[in-house]
């Protein structure tokens, strides 16, 4: 089963220049194009290329070997991956695990998502690392096709891709007779979210980026969850005031992307981190008991403490930037973590804040 | 809650002689945890009797006990210093299982020392196979079904219930000592007996085989606020079965996915906090069946251990160091990550690149040892390598091990496996054993597909599948030839990790055109750089491993660097004495002002330790590696030289090559260094010098080594030129015996591999010299020709016992003054002689006050450390200096080299052998090193001194009982000095028959006449000993041949645990050590107070 190897090549906007292979989906014209970041997590790769909160971005997998326990249906967190591309040092030929019923160059090709094998991504880690996520283009196209295509790319900012990403129709998941009945907004919600709030007793309704706050409220539910999801979130304006309409009148709870829309509902403002957190290992301190907690991380924005109103607290700090990675607001019944509790991949740490969303609504 | 105040003094026990199963990775993590402690402020008390430790040099603790590893010598330790903490958790299972039996004595609670890190309740719940699993159980873990038993019936019986195959595992046992797996009833009864003899407490679990299962290790942190974290996952390649110790090990785990393993991260966090470990890092080992994914728990280490320190340096986070601190009171959160520096130690590393270790076995060296891997420990060392993918770390770790292999095959020695059908090779695979990945990589260069392999071997189809694409693309490459390949594809065959050597050999070609070739291509090395972040932040440590990619990471040399070449993997002959010596050599020269450059590939060592060095570059020790550095040194600034006189034989063998490629090599010159390897140089020295050697001549043919031997006169000695340890040495008496000798060097073994015998590889052949005394030198010369003699040792054992497995002591005890003198001169001759720039090693053999030149070594000895403890004298350090220009007029105005003031202290060395291991190797002492470690006693006078140096090596010397003689001839008269001695001290006295007669003429009174081994009449040995009436083992071996009925004797002893002296000298030390025994206690004084009140050492 030797390989063929296509040589291809990764341009970054900046003319930054790597050498690999195409593996696969081959794109027709040879390019794909995104905004490049690093995911440091050591496994997980079927999780991550199937959160959409990558939409619009290319995923570079910092550890080396890719693809090794293949792929299975149940670990998908999407129907599809949402990515525009991944970059990887080595795909795995031959997986080998009991759960697997593909290979990840098979998935990808099914799921046309195009991939470059080969690459130094400890170099291309490090350039990101000093010059920011970065738009670039990779593909079997010449350097300069490729170039020009990456600084066309505009990158994430300003782009509200939650309502690209979002469900077009509000559907149900968890039994009908269970004890809570939640409304999540779908921003590109994680299959782990909804499994972690059916586990917790909620029946969940999934309703699209663009549902009002008086249409939710009318669903009279127990409480109102906000999902993660991709871009910038400054740029989801429609959510930010459905959010401000439902807050102080029913339990609230947003992760992620939800979490930064909650944020701009209270009243703060977010910003572009350098790089973002992408990994399974960021410690995140607990305020109020001081506990250390190992977090799964996927965002590029955050919110600005200095910027939240009073009467908002904030509950999680990042040990390693001392970003911002949670905020409650007792009077207005409502919280939020910037990181994922749900894991999908990543630690279980701090799954018992879905027992906290739980204890929030039944208290109402 | 940061450090504790309510604390001042601290006990630290070390984890004593270096054994199978417990090597110098516990010297790393005590060196750790002792530096954490005392830069806290705390006063740090360490006892250990390992003198080759770093840990134990004086400048790491503040009083340093090098004593017996026992209750009682600690309990007079304990009163002394009064500790108000023990920190039991860093001493391997040694120091855990001896904080327990001090807790039991009553000792802990006498004194009111608490035990910090884990407590006892802990360390039981952990460490009582039994109660280990109910716990595991109540928290709803899996485990496999089991039953316990203390007897062998009660075993038989378990092992029916639960039905075979069956594995016995013993309590508080450590390197799976007395496991096995049992098929059968016979098999049982068997590994039954052994293992109840194995566990301390005589408690055995049984339990079903699940051998085949994947196998997996975490290594868990935790704080006593109850952060927990996990710093590594490991992947055994070789499944269940197979002693983790004992199996090549992937870091991070490969083939599991997230869920699979954050599954098994839930589950070490649930055992870790049942099992109570308040503080600190502990393994949790997990099996997982590769069909089904069922996972269960197989134990839990609630301690440092030999996987932590390879935690540690595959990932770069110190978890002794951090458990020191976790210790003393500090949370995870408060302690920060010093490769990052901006980051707390409270995260997961994350990594990108594959670790891979390799063990490292002697089955050579121990013949009638079985070379089959299984649930006990049998390797002596190991090996890491790292690299961006499996493959490339895999074949640099096989490189690393210096067995002459080039990486995974590819090499002259797979020629092996050539004459093997598929069918064989097969068949040979399924059998673990140290060549099996070599054999799995030709089956599958051979067209077996990985389905059968991995039904054989149980070794993951993923690695299977890495494996074969090494294969395939060695068939490419082949096809193309040397002049054919473009840059992509000789960036892909180093990207799979083939070493220039193997290429060569692919190609029929040279290293060197390799090389040129290669680098012409524009494809060369490039070192990346580990930060326990896969570069998420900057990192700050230089801890680096070559790989070929794009992007190198080597910062300018901020000042000239000097590189320090390690000693490899722990084998024996070559321990943890050399990475001391390295060790120190980067300290020495760190202060001068130099820049230092660690090179070395053990994970096990302080040497590795990403702060003992400036930089340090975890590679393989060999030419095309160390070159590589060099090179790529050299571009970054000034490179003073390259130091290879201190990792042992390992870095001595490149200094040729690495002088013939413009890397100055510091120090004694590399003729030199020939000058004394080579036998005729070495011979036309000592003539010139006037310096007697035991007559001898060289021979590449058996004809010659005949006729030389018959010219000498026999017996004489064989042996290979430029090996350590005494490897392959034999002492033969006639003709044939020649033949035979010279056949097994020229052929078999790893001698063969390393090229057998060959005008530049020749035996040498000398007379042997019965009955002398033999003494050790270590001494320094500096360029000015000014000479220090670090230390004169004379052996117990009679020359023809290896140096490394006979005792010594220092000051000589009963050399005269003028043969000392003599031997001095000798040494300072032949250091001018050699031009000696830094260490040199001398061997004597001394008879009727004669003194011999046996072999002169121009490097650091397995002694140098345990002549520092000695006399307190750094002679590593002094020698590094010296090796960089300094004389010893310099150092000693400088105070490194202290005024010498007489000592008035003996210290003796003592070798501790492995044969609990091996029960079916004789035990017999010879000139083939077979000890793993070492032991030092030190007291006022030298039978003290020997009594603790025998109690330190597990030979405690009883005071009262029987002991039981059985001589040769020609020690009968020696012998009957010994034996008047015990009747004297009352012992009851027993002997076989001759020697009885002997004794009883000499009106020496023996109470027991033993009938020989399986004569009908009355008890014979071996029965004496079962029946543990006997308390002393005196038997020295009878001429040669055959010894069965002594060897049956001597394995009698070690199996029953009792005392047993194989030379009539030792023997007559013991008794000296009992009669003092008998009249007063043993000091227990640190090395500080003996150094203070004098260096027991000789003039410059
Ligand atoms: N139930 C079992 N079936 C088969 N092999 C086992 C079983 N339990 C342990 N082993 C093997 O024995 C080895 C040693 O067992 P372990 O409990 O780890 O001893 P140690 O305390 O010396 O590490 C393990 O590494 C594993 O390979
Ligand atoms: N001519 C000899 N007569 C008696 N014993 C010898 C003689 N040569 C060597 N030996 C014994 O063999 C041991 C190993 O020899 P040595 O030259 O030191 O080998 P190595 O370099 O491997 O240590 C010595 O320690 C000594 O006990
Ligand atoms: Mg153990
Ligand atoms: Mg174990």
């Amino acid at each position: 089963m030797s390989t063929v190897h296509t040589e291809a090549l990764l341009v970054l906007a900046d003319g930054e220049t790597f050498e690999g292979v195409a593996v696969g989906h081959q794109p027709s014209d040879g390019v794909a194009t995104g905004e490049v970041v690093f995911n440091t997590s050591l496994a997980g790769y079927q999780e991550i290329l199937t959160d959409p909160s990558y939409a619009g971005q290319i995923i570079t997998f910092t550890y080396p070997h890719i693809g090794n326990y293949g792929v299975n249906e149940r670990d998908d967190e999407a129907r599809a991956p949402r990515c525009r591309g991944v970059i990887v040092r080595d795909l795995a030929r031959r997986p080998s695990n009991w759960r697997a019923t593909d290979d990840l160059a098979g998935f990808l090709a099914r799921n046309e998502v195009a991939g470059i094998a080969g690459i130094d991504t400890r170099r291309l880690t490090r350039h990101i690392r000093s010059a920011g996520a970065i738009p670039g283009a990779f593909g079997v196209a010449d350097r300069d096709t490729l170039l020009a295509a990456a600084q066309a790319d505009g990158g994430t900012d300003g782009c509200d891709l939650a309502s690209v990403v979002t469900t077009p129709e509000p559907y149900k998941v968890g039994p009908d007779d269970a004890t809570l009945y939640v409304v999540a907004y779908d921003f590109g919600i994680k299959r782990s979210i909804l499994d972690q709030l059916v586990v917790s007793g909620c029946q969940v309704e999934v309703v699209p980026a663009g549902t009002s706050g008086a249409d939710v409220l009318a669903r009279a539910p127990d409480g109102v969850f906000l999902s993660n999801g991709p871009g910038d979130p400054a740029a989801v304006v429609a959510a930010r005031e459905s959010v401000g309409a439902l807050l102080g009148n029913v339990p609230v709870f947003g992760i992620c992307l939800g979490h930064q829309i909650m944020g701009l509902a209270l009243g703060a403002e977010t910003f572009k981190l350098r790089f973002g957190h992408h990994g399974g290992n960021h410690p995140v301190r607990h305020l109020p008991t001081g506990r250390v907690e190992i977090t799964s991380q996927n965002h590029n924005y955050a919110v600005d403490g200095s910027s939240l109103p009073d009467g908002s607290e904030v509950t999680h700090l990042n040990l390693n930037d001392g970003d911002i990675e949670g905020v409650r607001s007792e009077a207005l019944r409502a919280f939020s973590v910037q990181y994922h509790p749900e894991a999908g991949p990543g630690p279980h740490d701090a799954r018992y804040l879905f027992e906290e969303f739980v204890q929030l609504m039944k208290a109402s | 809650m940061p450090r504790r105040d309510d604390i001042e003094t601290i006990l630290l026990i070390g984890s004593g002689p270096i054994v199978i199963g417990q090597a110098c990775e516990f010297d790393y993590s005590g060196t750790q945890a002792c530096r954490v402690l005392r830069e806290e402020g705390y006063r740090v008390v360490l006892v250990n009797s390992n003198p080759a430790t770093i840990m134990t040099d004086p400048e790491f603790a503040d009083a340093t006990y090098v004593e017996p590893l026992d209750v009682p010598t600690l309990t007079r330790i304990i009163e002394k210093e009064r500790p108000d903490a023990l920190l039991p958790t860093l001493g391997g299972q040694t120091g855990l299982n001896l904080a327990i039996a001090l807790h039991e004595a009553g000792v802990l609670d006498t004194y009111s020392v608490e035990m910090i890190g884990a407590n006892v309740e802990a360390i039981e719940t952990a460490e009582d196979r039994q109660r280990f699993k109910v716990a595991m159980t109540e928290i709803g873990l899996h485990v496999p079904p089991s039953g316990i038993a203390y007897d062998v019936d009660e075993a038989l019986r378990v092992g029916e219930e639960i039905g075979y195959p069956i594995i016995i595992r013993p309590a508080y046992i450590l390197g799976g000592g007395g496991t096995g797996i049992a098929h059968s009833h016979e098999e049982m009864k068997h590994l039954a007996e052994r293992g109840l003899a194995a566990s301390p407490i005589s408690e055995i679990l049984i339990e079903r085989s699940i051998a085949g299962w994947k196998e997996y290790e975490l290594e868990v942190m935790r704080d006593h606020a109850d952060n927990v974290v996990v710093i590594c996952s490991i992947e055994n390649l070789d499944p269940m079965g197979v002693h983790t110790g004992e199996s090549i090990t992937v870091a991070p785990a490969q083939t599991l996915t997230d869920v699979e393993y954050q599954l098994m991260r839930d589950a070490a966090f649930a055992c870790i906090r049942r099992i109570g470990v308040e503080t600190g890092g502990s393994n949790v080992q997990f099996a997982v069946h590769p069909q089904t994914g069922e996972m269960v728990v197989i134990e839990m280490n609630p301690r440092v251990s030999r996987s932590s320190a390879l935690a540690s340096k595959a990932t770069g986070f110190p978890i002794a160091k951090i458990a020191a601190k976790l210790a003393v009171g500090y949370r995870l959160d408060e302690v920060q990550n010093d490769i990052t520096r901006e980051t707390p130690a409270s995260f997961e590393p994350t990594i990108d690149y594959v670790v891979t270790k390799f063990p490292r076995w002697a089955f050579e060296k121990l013949p009638g040892s079985n070379p089959v891997l299984g649930t006990q420990m049998q390797s002596v060392g190991e090996v890491m390598a790292i690299g961006r993918t499996f493959c490339e770390s895999l074949q640099k770790s096989v490189r690393s091990l210096e067995t002459g292999r080039y990486g995974l095959n590819c090499d002259p020695t797979e020629r092996e496996l050539d004459v093997l059908s598929e069918d064989e090779l097969v068949l040979a695979a399924a059998i673990p054993t140290p060549d099996r990945i070599f054999q799995v990589e030709a089956a599958l260069r051979r067209f077996v597909s990985i389905e059968r392999v991995h039904e054989v071997t149980g070794i993951d189809p993923w690695f299977l599948d890495q494996i074969l694409q090494i294969v395939e693309e060695r068939d490419r490459l082949a096809g193309l030839g040397i002049e054919q390949v473009t840059r992509s594809d000789w960036r892909r065959a180093k990207r799979l990790g083939f070493s220039d050597p193997q290429l060569a050999y692919m190609w029929g070609s040279t290293e060197a055109e390799v090389r040129s070739a290669r680098t012409a291509a524009g494809v060369r090395v490039t070192y990346k750089t580990v930060d326990t972040c896969a570069a998420e932040f900057a990192a700050f440590t230089p801890y680096h491993y070559s790989t070929y990619e794009d992007e190198d990471e080597i910062a300018p040399l901020e000042k000239p660097a000097v590189v320090i070449l390690g000693s490899g993997p722990n084998r024996i002959g070559q321990g943890v004495e050399f990475d001391y010596c390295c060790v120190h050599a980067a300290f020495a020269l760190r202060d001068a002002g130099f820049e230092t450059v660690m090179v070395n590939c053990n994970p096990e060592t302080v040497s590795t330790d990403y702060d003992t060095s400036d930089r340090l570059f975890f590679e393989p020790l060999t030419n095309e590696d160390v070159l590589n550095v060099c090179e790529r040194l050299q571009e970054a600034g000034e490179v003073r030289g390259i130091i290879v006189s201190l990792g042992g034989q390992t870095p001595l063998k490149l200094a040729h090559d690495l002088e013939r490629s413009g890397v100055p090599v510091l120090g004694t010159s590399p003729a030199s260094i020939d000058a004394a390897e080579d036998r005729e140089q070495f011979n036309a020295l000592c003539t010139r010098l006037g310096i007697p050697q035991p007559d001898g001549a060289m021979a590449t043919t058996a004809d010659e080594a005949v006729a030389v031997a018959n010219r000498i006169g026999y017996p004489v000695l064989v042996r290979p030129s430029y090996v350590l340890g005494g490897r392959a040495m034999q002492i033969v008496y006639d003709d044939s015996d020649v033949r035979r000798a010279m056949a097994e060097l020229a052929h078999t073994g790893s001698l063969g591999r390393e090229g057998g015998l060959s005008a530049e590889r020749p035996a040498l052949i000398d007379r042997f010299l019965e009955d002398a005394t033999e003494v050790d030198v270590d001494a320094i010369r500096d360029h000015g020709g000014a000479c220090l003699i670090g230390g004169v040792m004379e052996h117990t054992e009679e020359a023809g016992v290896h140096s490394g497995d006979s005792s010594c002591a220092i000051p000589p005890p009963t050399l005269p003054a003028e043969v000392v003198r003599t031997i001095e001169e000798y040494t300072r001759a032949l250091a001018a002689e050699l031009e000696v720039v830094g260490l040199l090693n001398v061997q004597y053999a001394v008879r009727d006050r004669r003194v011999y030149v046996i072999e002169a070594n121009p490097r650091a000895s397995r002694t140098v450390p345990f002549v520092s403890k000695a006399t307190g004298v750094p002679l590593a350090k002094i020698a590094a200096r010296v090796m960089l220009g300094a004389t010893l007029e310099q150092l000693a105005t400088e105070g490194l080299l202290k005024p010498p003031a007489p000592g008035r202290h003996v210290a003796v060395k003592e070798a501790v052998l492995p044969f609990n291991r091996f029960p079916d190797v004789d035990t017999i002492l010879g000139p083939e090193m077979r000890s793993t470690g070492e032991v030092m006693g030190i007291d006022r006078s030298f039978g003290m001194a020997f009594a603790k140096s025998q109690a330190g090596a597990g030979n405690k010397l009883p005071s009262e009982g029987t002991v039981f003689l059985s001589l040769a001839d020609r020690d009968k008269d020696a012998g009957m000095f010994a034996a008047r001695r015990f009747f004297d001290l009352g012992f009851s006295i027993a002997a076989t028959a001759g020697t009885a007669r002997f004794l009883e003429g000499k009106r020496v009174r023996v109470d027991t006449v033993v009938a020989k081994v399986g004569e009908e009449v009355g008890v014979d040995a071996v029965e004496l000993i079962s029946s543990g009436k006997v308390d002393l083992v005196i038997n020295t071996p009878r001429g040669r041949g055959p010894r069965s009925d002594g060897m049956h004797i001597r394995r009698a002893a070690i199996v029953h645990g009792v005392a047993c002296i194989t030379t009539v000298a030792a023997a007559v030390a013991a008794a000296g050590g009992i009669t003092e025994e008998a009249e007063r206690d043993a000091d227990v004084r640190s090395l500080q107070e003996y150094h203070a009140d004098g260096q027991l050492r000789f003039d410059v």
